[in-house]
């Protein structure tokens, strides 16, 4: 895979465009006339210092906060205030700076839940296994080994997921979400706590999907070598204000981005 | 020691031990689902059960009787859904938990307003007092019966919250609002369907409950023998809800009939309090409820 290829075909799509929003809570401003746009087809990274309002950021394209001021496109069209419920619906699917998986359940149950959307509800049949009810189920769980066997987790399938360490809970949350089988992926913070070889398996699947799904993807990491290895942009929050915005290498030189991180100013 | 006696104490004390299961159950639907410990779970037993006992008088056949109290409960889901939950959406747990109060007085006066406050008869075919005998043990047919229906009313449940796509989002909304609302399941519509899913619990053990009681008043009350099973078992547990009972009914039968003589009788009103009392100290969060991690 060319970096270089998918960035020049990717410029022509805006997926979102996020214009001059400002969102605060109480007295505090997490965001300040921020601007931002996504284009379809790439990794963008959003970094920052902690509290800067990456996590806020992300709440805002998926559209759980509405911010104060500034709008927000969806691809082209303004988009309105949506339902929390409808936000999978539109095709945005996302995994949580605090893993928030279903814990009462397995592996494959947690990735079969995020597939919910797709299904059809028939009560009767699903009970029972039968006629409608099997070959949705069947037909469903075929897509969802394939995410089980994509992301290599085959052995632990039927696991219940609160017996899992760290890394594989992490795993099987970006799997929920790839079962949407979503335009938009939001990622908050999907290597934290990783060891290094869990951070490369968890790059290697990130670059996967964007290359072979065309998945956007937008995500929040601190590691700053992941950063720039993966992401084709990147953008700079500091105390709720974007401070820089473009290719690893540029971001990486500038002087606001090397201060924000060594916190002068 | 008479063997075959002891035997009857036990399944007549397992028999009865599912009967305070099924109204455990209700309890546990709901607070496994939104946290809430609904107090009017004991209100929609005798409300289920006059409206059906209501019904069955006004000579309408008993399936019919049944199908409609079930559209009944779940009107009344739909009504507490809107009215109290959702104006009450974001609020502490408490505060829901003072509405069920108030929705427990709300019922129990609408269930006597509109149907009446007599004691009714409920009659299922089935003779309170027959019984069979397993070598010397006499065995009561109508608790038999009783254990039956509750049986297969959890095995419906538990096909349906396995197997079924609604089922799964249930479980998925009592393990994390936040990740079920991202994979696009909407809360609004999963409240109904528990609280429905809990009117049919009620609708099952008023039906018992009433053909073994009558149908009266003292049937919401029976709500309160479901607390110390919730304790043992667990707040958060299917399995535990019908273990707590099996062990109240059965531990309060042996307590009655061999400790009972020495201690002046009545062991039976106590009995699950105090084993209750036990759990607590050993281990608060019953025998299979999830230890409660303090989120930050
Ligand atoms: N729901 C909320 N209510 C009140 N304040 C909030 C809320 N969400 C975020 N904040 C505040 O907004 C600011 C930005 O928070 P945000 O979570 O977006 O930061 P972040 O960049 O993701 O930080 P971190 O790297 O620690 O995850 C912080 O000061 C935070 O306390
Ligand atoms: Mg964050």
């Amino acid at each position: 895979m060319s970096i270089k290829d998918k960035n020049t075909a990717a410029q022509s799509d805006i997926l979102m465009n996020i214009k001059d929003i400002s969102l605060s809570f109480g007295g505090l401003k997490a965001l300040l006339n921020v601007n931002l746009h996504i284009k379809k087809g790439e990794i963008l990274a959003i970094i920052g210092p902690n509290g800067a309002g990456k996590s806020s950021m992300l709440n805002v394209i998926s559209g759980i906060y509405v911010p104060q001021k500034g709008t927000v496109e969806w691809k082209g069209k303004l988009r309105k205030k949506i339902a929390p419920h409808n936000i999978a619906r539109m095709g945005i699917a996302r995994t949580f700076q605090n893993i928030a998986l279903f814990r009462g359940m397995t592996a494959l149950e947690n990735i079969l839940t995020g597939r919910n959307i797709l299904m059809k509800r028939n009560l009767f049949h699903e009970m029972f296994y039968i006629g409608k009810g099997r070959r949705q189920e069947e037909e469903h769980r075929k897509k969802v080994e394939e995410i089980i066997d994509y992301l290599e987790i085959q052995s632990i399938r039927k696991t219940p997921v609160a017996r899992l360490p760290y890394g594989l809970q992490k795993r099987v949350e970006l799997g929920r979400a790839l079962a949407l089988e979503p335009e938009l992926l939001l990622l908050d913070e999907p290597m934290a706590g990783m060891n290094v070889e869990e951070k490369e398996d968890m790059c290697r699947f990130i670059l996967d999907v964007n290359d072979q799904f065309g998945t956007t993807i937008v995500l929040i990491e601190h590691d700053m070598g992941v950063v720039m290895d993966i992401s084709d942009r990147v953008a700079v929050l500091d105390y709720g204000i974007k401070i820089a915005d473009g290719t690893p290498d540029k971001v990486r030189s500038e002087q606001k981005v090397i201060d924000a991180y060594l916190g002068v100013g | 020691m008479d063997w075959w006696f002891f035997f009857e104490v036990v399944v007549g004390g397992l028999l009865s031990g599912v009967m305070y299961s099924l109204v455990a159950l209700g309890f546990v639907l709901i607070f496994k689902a939104s946290g809430v410990f609904n107090f009017a779970q004991g209100a929609m037993v005798l409300f289920a059960a006059l409206t059906f006992v209501r019904l069955l008088e006004m000579n309408i056949p008993m399936l019919a009787a049944l199908g409609l109290t079930m559209i009944v409960m779940v009107i009344l889901a739909i009504a507490i859904e809107r009215i109290v939950l959702r104006p009450l959406v974001n609020q502490d747990l408490i505060i829901l938990f003072m509405a069920t109060i108030g929705l427990n007085y709300f019922i129990e006066g609408m269930a006597q307003l509109v149907w009446d406050s007599d004691v009714h008869v409920l009659n299922l075919g089935i003779d309170e007092y027959a019984g069979f005998e397993i070598g010397n043990a006499f065995i009561n047919k109508f608790d038999v019966w009783a254990a039956l229906i509750a049986g297969v009313l959890v095995l419906i449940l538990s096909l349906f919250f396995r197997y079924t796509v609604i089922g799964r989002a249930l479980r998925a909304v009592a393990d994390d609002h936040q990740a079920a609302l991202s994979v696009g399941i909407p809360l609004r519509t999963i409240w109904i369907y528990v609280w429905s899913t809990a009117g049919l619990v009620a609708l099952v053990a008023g039906v018992v409950w009433g053909s073994k009681l009558g149908v009266q008043f003292a049937i919401s009350t029976v709500a309160l023998k479901a607390i110390p099973v919730l304790i043992i078992g667990g707040f958060t547990s299917v399995p535990g809800a019908i273990l707590g009972g099996l062990i109240v009914g059965c531990g309060e039968k042996l307590a009655e009939v061999y400790v009972g003589p020495f201690v002046g009788g009545a062991i039976e009103n106590w009995f699950p309090y105090m084993l209750a009392m036990v759990v607590l100290m050993i281990r608060p969060q019953g025998i299979f409820g999830e230890k409660i991690i303090e989120r930050v």
